[in-house]
């Protein structure tokens, strides 16, 4: 007979949680990649005021902000994996992760600003 | 004569670990190869590694770029006309259909991981398959969609 190991397993935890939201944004990206990019591969050309007016427009802000922060948020689990499987110092790795997520957490401040501030 | 004690010990020394030769603490490090060429790899890990490099490119450069256009293009009239300038350009069109790649190249393996992920496909043959059709699609995609923007 088989005897369960008398232990709990531990870890992190965290690898699910990831694995998930990197499904999750994936998602988010498609569906808004494809009503966005469809939209324009059908339409061929915008002008400025069919552009302007499209960006004004509250709801379509939101959607947008949404897509990218979740392109933010997918960008960051893949980097972050990425640095793991080829830094191995942990001094450069943890450098170069601080790096990205202030770079995502600018990118991400700076989406808002574009969308309600121009 | 030996005694039956003294087989015992000596047998058990042959056996013990301590007397199986082992390399020396300093021993210098092995050789590394590493296969550099990507057409070794099955079309499963040619997919894969296409799709980290374009996920690592446009982290890098698609990110910045999509928000410096949004930027420029919504701020005024006048950067609205000066991008539309900029994507006249052919050797832009060309920068924009390789992006187009690398975001059509990385959208359907993405669906491939999604599909795999709910066992769809899942044995070697399909998922080969699926692997040739994923980068075969990202190609057919960046020629008609740079075709429509050319």
């Amino acid at each position: 007979m088989v005897k369960k190991a008398d232990r709990t397993p531990v870890g992190a935890g965290y690898g699910w949680q990831d694995w998930l939201a990197q499904r999750i944004t994936a998602i988010i990206m498609l569906l808004f990649s494809v009503v966005f990019l469809g939209f324009f591969i059908v339409k061929g050309s915008v002008s400025y005021g069919e552009w302007k007016q499209l960006f004004s427009n509250q709801a379509m802000r939101i959607l947008t902000l949404m897509f990218f922060v979740a392109v933010f948020y997918h960008a960051w689990i893949g980097i972050r994996d990425v640095l793991m499987d080829y830094i191995k110092p942990a001094g450069i790795r943890l450098a170069l992760e601080v790096g990205v997520i202030v770079f995502l957490v600018g990118c991400t401040i700076w989406s808002g600003a574009i969308l309600w501030g121009s | 004569m030996p005694t039956l004690r003294s087989v015992y010990k000596d047998n058990k020394k042959v056996l013990h670990m301590s007397s199986v030769p082992r390399a020396p603490a300093s021993r210098p490090p092995r050789p590394k190869y590493v296969d550099i060429n990507l057409l070794h790899l099955p079309p499963a890990g040619l997919m894969s590694i296409f799709h980290r490099v374009t996920g690592v490119v446009m982290f890098g450069l698609l990110i910045p770029t999509v928000l410096c256009v949004l930027q420029g293009t919504l701020g005024s009239e006048a950067g609205f006309m000066r991008w539309k300038g900029y994507f006249a350009e052919p050797m832009v069109k060309l920068i924009v259909i390789g992006f187009i790649w690398a975001y059509m190249h990385h959208f359907f393996a993405g669906i491939r991981y999604l599909l795999l992920d709910v066992h769809v496909g899942i044995a070697k043959e399909p998922a080969t398959l699926s692997a040739r059709l994923v980068m075969i699609g990202g190609v057919v995609a960046a020629i008609l969609i740079g075709a429509r923007i050319w």
